[in-house]
């Protein structure tokens, strides 16, 4: 049977319509309340270090995922960034096409060997490319709620 | 181990906490909507109970008649397709009064949730079904109850095309 | 069967809370360092992960074995989560067992997490799916039902009251007084059970556990690496688990008779034939208060419809001649699903180990039992320890 083939005659078939009626409040977390205020109050991207293990995670843990010693050592990790790969999104979630495509791109901070998941914004799709040097450009800091879209977008430095 | 810790991990958090707003959260509202096929049996079942009658399915093997039907006998893992009409009565196996709804908040009215041992089905095979015309106080496991159906018109092919069993 | 032996070398837990800050791997990273740290090892020493938790639907992440996997020291090992439900917790531990009593790793990583408080407006949402979706749903239950039809079933087959079964949540409530990380500890009365807000008769408010947000983790090791970690290994004695049907309207709701299946299997494999006498301390499933003595008849440690007996006796007391849940159980330190479960585990090794201070049982117990339940109220695991 192929994906696309359906019931389509059978009068006995019968579907069930309904819904799991689930929200989701999720708590930042104690690394991630560090990192957002951070980006609230002060317009800073922090990153938290593994000394051992010679790594700065960003987004920053509480922990090390490879020794799993709790870290301590928080550093600032800058606001710029290189694009490490992008995509263009062209339809919404419900499948529409999107008036303005969307760049999204994986930019990896210099000084941090992760990287944040973000759009790229003052810059055409065309003119996007891998390794493309990029920077933070924060809402005024009156608009910040504590959340990764107080990050408006990265542009091309 | 235990003994020796005095101060176990983790930071709880009071209600205040969240309404004041001194944590940070993020909200996620998903549309989880399904289409869940009803199946073979199950799509036999919901017609028959559109048409007014419970039916249920026996296994030409082990002999036992269940119901809801299904297509394989999960004792003997054999297929089974010998239907059988059975009667619209049938014996409280348990019951509770349910005074929430599922959210947890207080329902308006308290409903009488039963397992309803059908008459015709091999001994213990029952269904959920709710009670009613009768008094909370006055319900028993052992009561003999029947069915109230909808009108034939307004059915629809579904579990409430039976709108409740009371007792006969 | 050529299987190890295998111990339980080292545990941690979190608190059990209504709502932690903490995320779900940040509570699995908080349990799975202090479980480590108790045995003085790193996860270097850590061949192998097995994590348990419930529904992904409760935190809210799909494919959540993968979220939390760097918390609990999963990177680059071989990793694996399984998930049966409430059972989960033991399960979880059974699994870890398998991994190194069948020869294919020295050590195992055992961890289950569960962060109820994500799901809104309750996690009984996330549990409606758990009725069949055209032939129950419709009819608009609540997860309470079950239990509720479970527990009159229960009582009515044997005549027991509801004063009978509410001095579990007494007891249980007023043992977690002496746990560092309950978090419904409580001196309350049978009459305040009885008062408590009818939720769906006989169920009541106070014969239920909470919902909540929490994290355990267990260090299991193969003989010749325990007896170099510790000089107190707690031996997995046996296991068991079996699962019922999951037409639940068509069992008989009186008896877990997948639970005693359960229980055979452990007992057989630990050359217990007399449970009564070689179990020392229980830690069975009780996530309300008429399950503890539900599954103290599965697993044979009462006769059917006795269990209420030796509660009011005083047998079950943290005292008593078979101390049940001397934890304070779900009812009294938290119910966050897996998580629960692998404390009944970390609550016996501690037990055994004499380390489980002002809760310790008197009489320095050498066999100990722990249980979960769960699924359709079909799924029955269990775990036996000894030193």
């Amino acid at each position: 049977m192929s994906l696309v083939e359906r019931i389509t005659t059978s009068a006995d078939a019968k579907v069930w319509y309904d819904n799991i009626p689930i929200e989701s409040l999720y708590t930042v977390g104690i690394a991630g309340e560090k990192f957002f205020r951070a980006i609230k109050d002060r317009g800073v991207i922090m990153g938290s270090v593994c000394p051992s293990c010679n790594l700065t995670y960003l987004p920053p843990m509480m922990y090390c995922e490879r020794c799993l010693a709790e870290l301590e050592e928080w550093v600032e990790v800058g606001t710029k960034g290189t694009v490490h790969t992008y995509t263009v999104v062209g339809v919404s979630l419900e499948g529409e096409p999107l008036e303005q495509p969307e760049i999204l791109a994986l930019i990896k901070v210099e000084g941090a060997h992760g990287g944040l998941v973000h759009r790229l914004g003052e810059v055409k799709p065309e003119d996007v490319e891998i390794g493309m040097p990029v920077e933070a450009v924060f809402k005024p800091k009156k608009g910040r709620e504590g959340s990764i879209l107080d990050i408006e977008h990265f542009k091309p430095v | 181990m235990s003994a020796n810790v005095e101060n176990f991990p983790g930071t709880p958090l009071s209600q205040a906490d969240f309404d004041e707003g001194k944590i940070l959260t993020t909200h996620w509202k998903p549309k989880l909507e399904y289409g869940w096929d009803a199946g073979v049996a199950i799509s036999r079942y919901l017609a028959e109970l559109k048409n007014g009658r419970i039916i249920g399915i026996k296994c030409s093997r082990c002999r036992s008649t269940v119901v809801p039907p299904r297509v394989v006998c999960e004792w003997c893992w054999e297929p089974m397709d010998d239907w059988v009409y059975l009667k619209d009565t049938g014996t409280v196996n348990t019951f509770s009064i349910c005074y929430i709804r599922w959210d947890a908040s207080r329902a308006k009215e308290p409903q009488i949730p039963a397992v309803i041992e059908i008459d015709g089905a091999s001994k213990g095979a029952g269904i959920l079904h709710l009670l009613d015309e009768v008094n909370a106080d006055d319900v028993t496991i052992g009561m003999k109850v029947q069915a109230v159906w909808k009108p034939a018109d307004e059915r629809t092919g579904a579990i409430t095309d039976i709108r409740y069993f009371k007792p006969t | 069967m050529a299987m190890r032996k295998v111990a339980v070398v080292g545990a941690g837990m979190t608190k059990f809370m209504r709502r932690a800050q903490e995320t779900g791997r940040e509570l699995a990273f908080q349990a799975s360092r202090m479980a480590l740290d108790s045995c003085e090892m790193t996860l270097d020493d850590i061949d192998a992960v097995a994590l348990g938790t419930a529904p992904d639907a409760f935190d809210g992440l799909h494919m959540k074995g993968e979220y939390l996997s760097d918390g609990a020291g999963a990177w680059h090992k071989p990793y694996m989560r399984c998930y049966v439900g409430g059972g989960t917790g033991v399960f979880a531990a059974i699994q870890g067992w398998y991994h190194v009593a069948s020869g294919l790793f020295d050590t195992c990583l055992v961890v289950c997490e569960e962060k109820m408080s994500s799901c809104m407006p309750h996690p009984q949402g996330a549990f409606l799916t758990i009725f069949d979706h055209t032939t129950e749903r419709a009819l608009k239950p609540n997860l309470i039902w079950i239990f509720a039809l479970e527990m009159n079933r229960y009582m009515t087959m044997h005549g027991i009251e509801k004063k009978d079964i509410a001095l579990v949540a007494v007891k249980n409530k007023r043992n977690a007084l002496d746990h560092p990380c309950a978090q419904l500890a409580a001196n309350i009365t049978v009459e305040d059970v009885l008062n408590s807000e009818v939720l769906a008769w006989p169920v009541q408010r106070l014969d239920i556990s909470p919902t909540s947000d929490g994290a355990v983790a267990i260090v299991m090791a193969a003989e010749h690496v325990a007896k170099r970690i510790t000089d107190k290994p707690a031996w997995v004695r046996g296991v068991g688990w079996s699962l019922d049907t999951a037409y639940w309207t068509s069992r008989d709701l009186y008896y877990p008779k997948y639970v005693e299946y359960a229980a055979r299997m452990a007992y057989d494999m630990a050359g217990i034939t007399e449970p009564r006498k070689e179990i020392h301390v229980v830690e069975p499933y009780d996530p309300f208060d008429y399950k503890e003595l539900h599954h103290l008849e599965g697993l044979l440690l009462a006769d059917k419809g006795d269990a209420p007996r030796l509660t009011a006796e005083g047998v079950t007391a943290r005292d008593g001649n078979m101390p049940v849940c001397p934890s304070g159980g779900m009812l009294g330190v938290g119910n966050p699903i897996a998580a629960a479960g692998l404390m009944k585990i970390s609550e016996i090794f501690w037990q055994l180990r004499g380390e489980a201070g002002k809760r310790q049982v008197p009489g320095q117990p050498k066999t100990g039992l722990a249980q979960s339940w769960g699924d359709l109220m079909q799924v029955g695991c269990v775990m036996i320890l000894g030193v």
